[in-house]
């Protein structure tokens, strides 16, 4: 870092030497990784203790509560150990990200639907069932 | 890249700063490597959703046979999280030293990762012959088919990241930071905070999830 006053004008430059990690680099910080390794052993943390400790009496508020955890600890390491940023790769990086989310969600969220109400219409009582409920 | 030493001499600088923004921006094609390996990244985020769909849709036919419940023991599935959140941190260390170019003190850290992930693959291992042995193998049902195909893709990751490690360790004792390896040991680090990502995934969706009644 020198302390001419042409350096704000390539803010994004660490000094003139740093031929090897130019602007694609991530700017880690030790603080940068501190903080997301704090984050993410609270986040690791108090899932195992909701489930270990059967805080929650029903399973569907734990499952709820340790989902909303595991994204928000990705979350923490895409920002704090992957270093991604909307202006990493001029954008690129995010772009390929979202649409990999977009495709992900359709993927799972559309299997699990889709093969939960096969399973459910192909259940072998189903058709005992009809019988006797009119 | 000699250009740029070449026109970033002091005079350069205090002459034309607009100029040498202009040249910064000029060698962005040989960090294309990244990019690229970001976009390697994302479709190897791929292989895992179709997995973890499998498991989602398969989780729960145990075929008359035994449960998360019954199989999974939680604290060392802790023991196993916390050594890869670990070598996750002593990784990010390593990347430090390398930007302080201290070789010695990037190698520790990088003995350090590789040691933790070791240590994971070891448990993992552990884990799956304690299983297997239970009669609880892959075959058992399709929970477990689905279960160790997720959970060993990701340990093939980790062994093949650990590989790597290695590798990079020989070549950055052989040559130092020249930019190729420096380019090389970014790679290894989105991989190796990509695989604790999909870890999470894993804990949660697998482990604690599938212990619950």
């Amino acid at each position: 870092m020198s302390a001419h006053t042409d350096t704000p004008v390539h803010g994004a430059d660490h000094g003139a030497h740093d031929d090897g990690h130019g602007d694609g680099a991530p700017h880690a910080t030790f603080k940068g990784y501190m903080t997301g390794f704090v984050l993410s052993v609270i986040l690791t943390a108090i899932p195992f203790w909701v489930v270990m400790g059967n805080v929650f009496d029903k399973s569907s508020t734990t499952a709820m509560v340790v989902l909303g955890f595991a994204v928000v600890q990705i979350v923490v390491h895409m920002i704090y150990f992957l270093h991604m940023d909307a202006k990493a790769e001029h954008g690129w990086s995010m772009l390929a990200l979202i649409f990999t989310i977009v495709v992900v969600v359709i993927t799972l969220s559309g299997s699990l639907w889709v093969m939960y109400h096969m399973n459910h219409n192909m259940m072998p009582g189903m058709m005992h069932d009809m019988h006797k409920v009119p | 890249m000699s250009d740029v030493t070449a026109l970033s001499t002091p005079g350069a600088i205090s002459a034309n700063p607009s100029a040498r923004y202009y040249v910064s921006g000029e060698h962005h094609p040989e960090n294309g490597t990244l990019l690229g390996f970001w976009l390697y990244l994302m479709s190897d985020c791929l292989v895992f959703a179709c997995l973890f769909a499998v498991y989602g849709v398969l989780g729960r036919s145990f075929a008359a046979g035994p449960s998360g419940a019954d199989l999974f023991d939680l604290r060392l599935i802790a023991l196993n999280t916390s050594l890869l959140l670990l070598s996750s941190i002593t990784y990010g260390f390593a990347m430090l030293e390398m930007q302080r170019n201290k070789v010695r003190a990037t190698l520790i850290w990088l003995v350090v990762t590789g040691l933790l992930g070791a240590g994971f693959i070891g448990i993992e291992l552990y884990e799956f012959a304690h299983l297997i042995h239970e009669g609880a193998g892959p075959q058992r049902s399709a929970f477990l088919s689905s279960f160790f195909a997720l959970v060993a893709t990701h340990g093939l990751h980790v062994t093949f990241g650990i590989i790597w490690l290695i590798v990079l360790m020989a070549q950055v004792t052989k040559h130092g930071f020249i930019a190729a390896n420096r380019r090389r040991l970014m790679c290894l680090s989105m991989f190796w905070h990509f695989l604790d990502v999909v870890w999470i995934g894993v804990f949660t969706f697998v482990y604690l999830m599938g212990v619950l009644p």
